[in-house]
This record gives structure tokens, C-alpha cells and sequence, in this order.
């Protein structure tokens, strides 16, 4: 299965909402929001920013802006005020969920045909 | 008859913003309607109550003073366009004499309207009820009662409309909420009715249109939606022209991004816009991005003025720099207000060294360590601390980054590489050459903190070979504070409303309501 970056077909913005974040995914193309909506679940975004802490991840469906909004819950660990980090605000979540690898248009043919 | 549509630009996106950006957007607009400038994140109000305790004429954001004088020019050409700023911080009252102040010395004759009411900390302190717990984790406030500092709730847009609609020409408010900046301009210009939920209270101006929402006409909120998303577009300036941005590096003139326009029509729709001349880019891209930021849930994106929806929305290029943005849908607001508290919570430091040469970070990390051991060993336990090397994916530690070290391409400007996973190249911090070591310390003892501030330097010498750019002495102790977000029944809070002129200081006295004057009236 070949797989994409997530930057080669989406665009992104992040910010911050106290102790968690959002991270806006948006279709480059919108006969590619299908396909977003396919690979980005709740399950591989929360996986993928894991090691930040992220308790829960929701996921809200845009469909007329061809974008997923995804809000994390805890990924700024004690939020923007008290965080340590260099990111205490979210501001490179955005950055960091275009460099995913996902499944491309021929994964998913292949998923759809096994099923 | 339809009214045209309503220019309302934003110059002012966060404290510290470019302090040019006011008169600079009012040269290359002139027909600009109203300037609005946004000073307040979620914690400005705790480094202003610092400098309110310093002297109680502080408070505010200052810089706006600064900012009104660079606008008098403008004003003595013949501009009209009005103000409408939380520049009043922990202090609209000091804030808005101050600005009155300048005014009469620079012989302008404008109208300042204070909003205030918005400093909910005395019933925060007070009220023992079970309220007031923290909305993101659900803890009671008790525990924190004793330590909280500031406590504001956003208010809406009504209190400015009134103070616009009374003859403003600029209003300064404490905390409200950033698109009622420029709904309170929609409101006051376009006439539209309100109802913020409060039950009957609201700030009204003796001698102004008394309840704004009274009599039968109905409340569009669909226009009031329209208007707070024309407002959440411009509350981060050059963000809404491609700054911060996905395609920034891209964007034509980036060195000279502009601030944003938005037009506002009677429906509330709007097009969002820049001025001829500026760099950046309004294109669908840069618009949709910001349309989601920091955004939540978009079908219920809550304001004190109306929850809005943003799933109908029909996002549209229709020229050069020209994005219109119509559909929004928007319902009556919740009848509570949120609250941005902070309170107390120890102090911090951070400490940054650049390491250069092979093993950076694996010497970058134990140079860190040994400064915390060295600080254990003398007792001293921080009760948080962090070691970081900037460079190696610290801004997202842990997470799989396929940077492209060792020689696939580190960016693609689209187009499938056609690259197997099994290729991937993950977080190599091993490969990098230099790093900056980042060292964070926090401590309810300022002591503690001192100490590490006094001993990060010994790396200089104690180092490993290849420790420079050490050259901006000692890391600040900065004051660490907490968010607490919680919510307040909006008949709880009183908006107030002070009308100040540069003409005949304070021509009249503080408007407010008192609880027992407040008539029950219904909407």
C-alpha cells in the first residue's frame, strides 16, 4: 500500500482553546474531503498525537469548507498559561498533521475491495 | 431600504502587535468605517493586574495611548472612522481618561465611551453558592478562591452598540468577547435588535435609545451570526491575510502583509478584503483557515450575542484579494457569559543555550540534566521542570515526524511522491549537528527559581565544547499564572457605560444600572 503525506492533499491551522487545541484539516481539492474523512479518524489523529498526552480527540465534520475540525483534549498537557513547552499554545499541531503518512486514493480502493 | 455595507478593519491583533498598523490601515483605507484593536489573550489580565498593583492608573494596555496620538493626524484630515478596542484591560476607566487626555492636548474633539462591568472577580470571591467551576475540568472553585487575581467575563456587543449609538467615536471596554468588537459596530450602524439572553438587564445610556430589543420587531440572528464571523476573521489581524498561514512562504510580499477589511452588508454577509498595496493573500485558503481557528465546535461557535453555525456557510472568491462569506446561521445566545479567571501559580524560567558540533543533542540534554542534578544535590526539587532541544521535534515531542533527514526531500509542494512507508526517516535527532538546549524550571518558591536562574550559566565553562550564543544574561523570573475558564449567569453582571468628552472632561457622570432599579422587563 502506498502511502501520501497528509501535506500533499491538505492544508492545516492550529490554535489553542485553554488546555486543549484544535487543529483544522482542510481539502487542497474538494473531491479529496472523502478521503480525508476516510484516513483522519478520531482513532489515527489521537494516535498520532499520542505522545503530546492527548486525552480524547472529537472530530467535527466542515463539509462546505472541505475540512475536518479536530479538537484535542489535554494535548497542551496544563495549558497555554502554565505549559512549559516551547509550544504551550498549539501553534505547530497544524504543521505536524500535514508531515502524516496516510494511505493513498489506491489504499483506499484496496480497503474498499476487502471489504 | 438597504444600507451600504459597513467597513470595519482590525489593526491590533494581540498586545505587542506592529504599533504602526492603526495609522498605516487608516492611510490606505480611508473610507474606513471602523478601526477595531483587539490587546487581550487569555491571560493579558494577569501581567495588567501586576501593573495595577504597581499604580493603580495602570492596568490597561498602554500602547493604545500611543496609538490614539499616531492617529490624530488622520482625525485633523478629516477621517471618520471610529474606534472600538478592549484596550481597557483590568482599567477602561484609566484607560479611557488617558486617552482623553491626550485628545484635548492634541485639540481633537471626539466623543471616548468606557465599558466596564466586565471584572467579575468580587462575586467570584464571594459567593459561596456551588458555581464557577472550572469548564474544561470540572473541579469546584473553592480551592482557588483564595488565590485567584483577575476574573472577567466576556461581555457582548450590546454595551458598545449603545455607547455608538449615544454618539461615540470611540469605545473602550474591558473584557468582551472579540467579535463583539465588530457586531457592536454592526448593531449600532445597521440598527439590528438585540437580545443578549440577560433576561431584561442591559446596559443602556440615559439619554439613548432605551432597550434596544424592545417592542416586536424580531432578532436576526442570522445577521448578528454573519456579523460575529466577519468579526472572528479580522480579531487576528495580518492572520486573516495569510499571516500565520499554511502557505505563507509562498504568499506574494509577505514582508508586508496587510491587516484585514471586512465589508458588511445588512444581511450580514460580508467580504473580507485588504488594502491595495499590502502583501499577503485573501484567497479561499487563507479565509477558511482562519474561519476554523481556534475554533471548537463549528456548529455551535458560542458569543454572548448569538451561537453561531458556520455549516452553511458559502465561502467564495469573487476577485483580487476578495473573499465573500455569506450563510452564516445563528441562534439565541446561551443566558450565561464565559468567564477568563487566572490565579496565582508560582513562578517560572526558561533558559536557552545553542549547542553545536557532533552528539548535540545527546550533549545538549545532559548539560540540561546536569543543572537540575547539581540544583537536587544542593535540595532544591522543582516541582515542574523540562529539558528540550530545540531543533529535534521539541515543539511536538514524541510525535512521529517523517522529516526527511538522510536524504529523501524534506518538503513537497504537492504532488504524490509516491514514497513506500517502509522509507520513512522518523525524528533522527541523532543526525543534528546543533541544537538549542531549552531548560524550563517551575516553582511556588521564587527562591527555587532564583537559584536556577544563578547556576545556568556555570554551562558556559562546565559545558561541552560547541556551547555558545549565552549572550542575554540571566533567564527572567517570570510569574506563572493559571487559567481558570468558568461560566456566569449573564443577570449577574452589570455592564456599564461612561461617556467621556475631549471637548469638557467627563461631561457627565458614570450610567449604571443597579440590581434594584433594573426593570423586569421582557423581550
Amino acid at each position: 500500500m502506498t502511502t501520501i503525506r497528509l501535506g500533499e492533499i491538505a492544508y492545516a491551522r492550529s490554535g489553542d482553546k485553554g488546555s486543549s487545541a484544535n487543529v483544522a484539516v482542510f481539502a487542497n481539492e474538494d473531491r479529496q474531503y472523502d478521503l480525508l474523512r476516510e484516513r483522519l479518524t478520531e482513532k489515527v489523529v489521537k494516535d498520532f498525537f499520542s505522545p503530546l498526552g492527548v486525552k480524547k480527540v472529537k472530530r467535527y465534520e466542515v463539509p462546505n469548507l472541505s475540512a475536518l475540525n479536530f479538537v484535542l483534549d489535554g494535548v497542551l498537557a496544563e495549558g497555554g498559561s502554565r505549559s512549559l513547552r516551547i509550544d504551550a499554545q498549539g501553534k505547530t499541531l497544524g504543521q505536524a498533521i500535514l508531515e502524516m503518512r496516510i494511505p493513498d486514493e489506491s489504499g483506499k480502493q484496496e480497503l474498499n475491495s476487502q471489504i | 431600504m438597504s444600507r451600504s455595507p459597513l467597513l470595519v478593519g482590525n489593526a491590533q491583533a494581540f498586545w505587542g502587535d506592529d504599533p504602526d498598523a492603526p495609522a498605516r490601515l487608516v492611510r490606505q483605507q480611508p473610507n474606513l468605517d471602523f478601526l477595531t484593536l483587539d490587546y487581550l489573550a487569555e491571560v493579558s489580565m494577569s501581567i495588567l493586574a501586576i501593573q495595577r498593583e504597581k499604580n493603580p492608573q495602570f492596568g490597561y494596555a498602554r500602547d493604545f495611548i500611543d496609538v490614539v496620538k499616531s492617529l490624530v493626524p488622520a482625525w485633523k484630515s478629516g477621517a471618520h472612522f471610529k474606534i472600538v478596542t478592549n484596550a481597557g484591560g483590568l482599567n477602561p476607566k484609566a484607560c479611557g481618561a488617558a486617552c482623553v487626555d491626550l485628545l484635548k492636548k492634541a485639540d481633537v474633539d471626539l466623543r471616548v465611551a468606557v465599558v466596564s462591568g466586565d471584572d467579575v472577580l468580587p462575586i467570584l470571591k464571594k459567593e459561596n453558592r456551588d458555581l464557577f467551576s472550572n469548564l474544561e475540568t470540572g473541579e469546584p472553585i473553592a480551592k482557588m478562591r483564595e488565590r485567584l487575581t483577575t476574573a472577567n467575563a466576556y461581555l457582548g456587543a450590546e454595551p458598545i452598540a449603545t455607547a455608538l449609538a449615544d454618539g461615540a467615536d470611540i469605545v473602550i471596554t474591558g473584557r468582551v468577547a472579540d467579535p463583539s468588537l465588530t457586531v457592536g459596530a454592526c448593531l449600532a450602524h445597521f440598527d439590528w435588535k438585540i437580545d443578549n439572553g440577560a433576561g431584561g438587564r442591559r446596559a443602556t445610556w440615559t439619554g439613548g435609545p432605551q432597550g434596544r430589543a424592545s417592542g416586536s420587531e424580531r432578532v436576526k440572528y442570522d445577521s448578528i451570526a454573519g456579523a460575529t464571523i466577519a468579526g472572528h476573521l479580522i480579531e487576528c489581524g495580518t492572520q486573516a491575510c495569510g499571516g500565520f498561514s499554511t502557505d505563507w512562504l509562498e504568499l506574494p510580499d509577505n514582508g508586508n502583509i496587510g491587516f484585514p477589511i471586512v465589508e458588511i452588508s445588512e444581511d450580514g454577509s460580508c467580504v473580507v478584503t485588504k488594502p491595495k498595496g499590502t502583501g499577503g493573500g485573501i484567497n479561499l485558503r487563507t479565509v477558511k483557515e482562519q474561519l476554523l481557528y481556534e475554533v471548537g465546535d463549528p456548529g455551535n461557535y458560542l458569543s454572548p450575542d448569538a451561537t453561531v453555525s458556520f455549516l452553511d456557510l458559502d465561502v467564495k472568491e469573487i476577485g483580487q484579494d476578495r473573499v465573500s462569506v455569506r450563510g452564516a446561521k445563528g441562534r439565541a445566545p446561551s443566558s450565561q457569559y464565559k468567564v477568563s479567571a487566572t490565579y496565582h501559580d508560582g513562578f517560572k524560567a526558561h533558559a536557552m543555550i545553542t549547542i553545536f558540533g557532533r552528539n548535540a543533542v545527546a550533549k545538549a540534554r545532559k548539560a540540561g540534566e546536569n543543572i537540575l542534578r547539581q540544583l537536587e544535590r544542593d535540595g532544591i526539587n522543582f516541582e515542574r521542570s523540562l529539558v528540550e532541544c530545540l531543533g529535534s521535534g521539541a515543539s511536538v515531542p514524541g510525535v512521529k515526524i517523517d522529516n526527511g533527514a538522510g536524504g529523501s526531500r524534506a518538503t513537497s509542494t504537492g504532488g504524490p511522491e509516491g514514497r513506500e512507508s517502509g522509507s520513512e526517516r522518523v525524528n533522527h535527532p541523532e543526525e543534528l549537528m546543533e541544537t538549542v538546549l531549552r531548560v524550563s524550571v517551575a516553582d511556588s518558591n521564587r527562591g527555587n527559581v532564583e537559584q536556577f536562574t544563578k547556576k545556568i550559566a556555570a554551562l558556559v565553562t562546565a559545558g561541552p565544547q560547541g556551547v555558545t550564543g549565552y549572550s542575554a544574561g540571566r533567564p527572567k523570573i517570570q510569574a506563572v499564572f493559571g487559567y481558570w475558564p468558568c461560566l456566569i449567569d449573564k443577570e449577574l453582571v452589570e455592564p456599564k457605560i461612561d461617556m467621556l468628552s475631549s471637548v469638557e472632561a467627563a461631561v457627565s457622570a458614570a450610567y449604571s444600572q443597579h440590581a434594584g432599579d433594573t426593570p423586569a422587563t421582557t423581550n
